[in-house]
């Protein structure tokens, strides 16, 4: 017997696709956020709370973006609140604890150099309203990437201890690089419509950067061939993201109809 | 039946000039590039379009408010203000007054994005700014990130001042 399994339409992928940018970002700023009030110095602390509106600024952008092309009566709240955590496809690198501040910034240093290869080419994608939003979005993600590169350089190039305990947090963040760079159907149909962009064009460049400031950093680069984490874009994560979730849309859930004034 | 009362473009403009950014009140949303553009169709409806400046700017939510209130205290009736994403605010739509102004009140002002493509070959250096009080180039940064989305935060060697400069970008 064989199944026959329903095409992909455009919309669909379209959709999913969005989400996939949108929970990444909406995961890693609350996952940041909780930096707020517990940063190792007032000007990281407010670093932090910075990138983490930024972060969830573009979440909701593409939140509401994907309300759209869904066009069921959606808004970005009921992405951000009323899914569970089967329906998020952000990464597991973004919904990891926050651990401790070289965790933090390793992972946003990863993270922030893979958007900014991968930004640097959805901002051609076919269809204004999107491209608009990563034009506006890749500036901020310089910043994040810039900021999180020095961070990293002078962590690993700093005290016995700073040094490792960024070379801990790479060792440990290595198993969830790989999904950075999965692709499925989604992504081929995205890829088709020029909408989407290959990331293994761009996989090269990436590594490259990685490399050269954890050298830069005296750092040890971990092995690129160990074992790789997979399964986020369609729904499996660590048990991390249930937890997070619980605390992120508790108050929306317990209040559905409440509003700001 | 009562008629609408026509506004020019020219005085919708003005109107809007009255709105300030709640962050930084010296600057109106016009000079900061924040009104993008006016229409007035035939039945004298009004579309006010503006685009957001940081995507997670809480200022903006604030403006939108601010230009329906105006509008609607300056006698507008009928109008739309719709947030454009299309556009992509640069600080380069800043007017020069503006530059001034930023500068007179404390704020050392944007200059001229980078080129680009240069970005992944200068991620190590960082560019002199300019202190606001003293004009001096002895200054250095304290951090990318500021009190806002909009600002990073200097630290001037002479006249021994923190100063906030506004990221260009």
């Amino acid at each position: 017997m064989t199944t026959k399994t329903k095409e992909l339409t455009q919309q669909e992928a379209f959709l999913t696709y969005l989400l996939r940018l949108a929970d990444d970002r909406l995961i890693l700023g609350q996952r940041n956020a909780e930096w707020c009030g517990h940063g190792p110095q007032l000007e990281e602390d407010l670093a932090l709370a910075n990138i983490s509106l930024d972060l969830i600024g573009h979440a909701t952008a593409l939140y509401e973006y994907a309300a759209e092309i869904e066009d069921e009566g959606h808004d970005e709240d009921h992405f951000a609140f009323f899914r569970d955590d089967r329906d998020f496809t952000n990464l597991q690198l973004c919904e990891l604890p926050r651990g401790d501040f070289g965790f933090t910034i390793a992972r946003q240093f990863l993270f922030s150099a893979f958007s900014y290869f991968q930004y640097e080419r959805l901002k051609d994608a076919k269809d204004e309203q999107f491209a608009g939003m990563v034009n506006k979005h890749l500036k901020e993600i310089k910043y994040h990437l810039r900021h999180s590169r020095e961070w990293v350089l002078r962590l690993g190039d700093g005290t016995e201890e700073s040094h490792d305990r960024v070379q801990e947090a790479f060792d440990e963040l290595w198993m969830y690089i790989g999904e950075l760079f999965y692709m499925d159907e989604v992504d081929e149909l995205m890829i088709k419509e020029g909408l989407g962009v290959d990331s293994s064009k761009f996989k090269d460049d990436w590594k490259k950067l990685v490399e050269e400031t954890l050298e830069e950093a005296t750092l040890r680069i971990p092995d690129w061939d160990q074992f790789m984490m997979s399964g986020s874009r369609k729904g499996i994560h660590t048990e991390h993201l249930g937890h997070l979730l619980a605390q992120m849309q508790f108050l929306r859930r317990s209040h559905p109809e409440a509003e700001w004034k | 039946m009562p008629t609408l009362q026509i506004h020019t473009e020219k005085q919708i403009w003005d109107f809007l000039k009255e709105v300030t950014d709640p962050e930084i009140p010296v600057l109106n949303i016009v000079e900061m590039g924040i009104a993008r553009n006016v229409e007035i169709n035939e039945s004298g409806k009004v579309l006010v379009k503006i685009t957001p400046t940081y995507s997670g700017c809480p200022a903006m939510n604030a403006i939108e408010k601010l230009v329906h209130e105006k509008l609607k205290e300056r006698g507008v009736q009928e109008f739309t203000v719709k947030l454009d994403f299309a556009e992509t605010w640069t600080t380069d739509w800043m007017t020069e007054e503006a530059k001034v102004k930023l500068k007179d009140y404390g704020i050392a002002p944007p200059e001229k994005t980078e080129e680009e493509g240069n970005f992944l070959k200068n991620l190590s250096s960082t560019k002199v700014i300019p202190c606001p009080f003293c004009d001096s180039f002895e200054t250095e940064l304290v951090s990318q990130f500021g009190s806002t989305a909009c600002k990073s935060q200097y630290f001037c060697n002479d006249c021994d001042q923190p100063f906030e400069h506004f990221k260009c970008i």
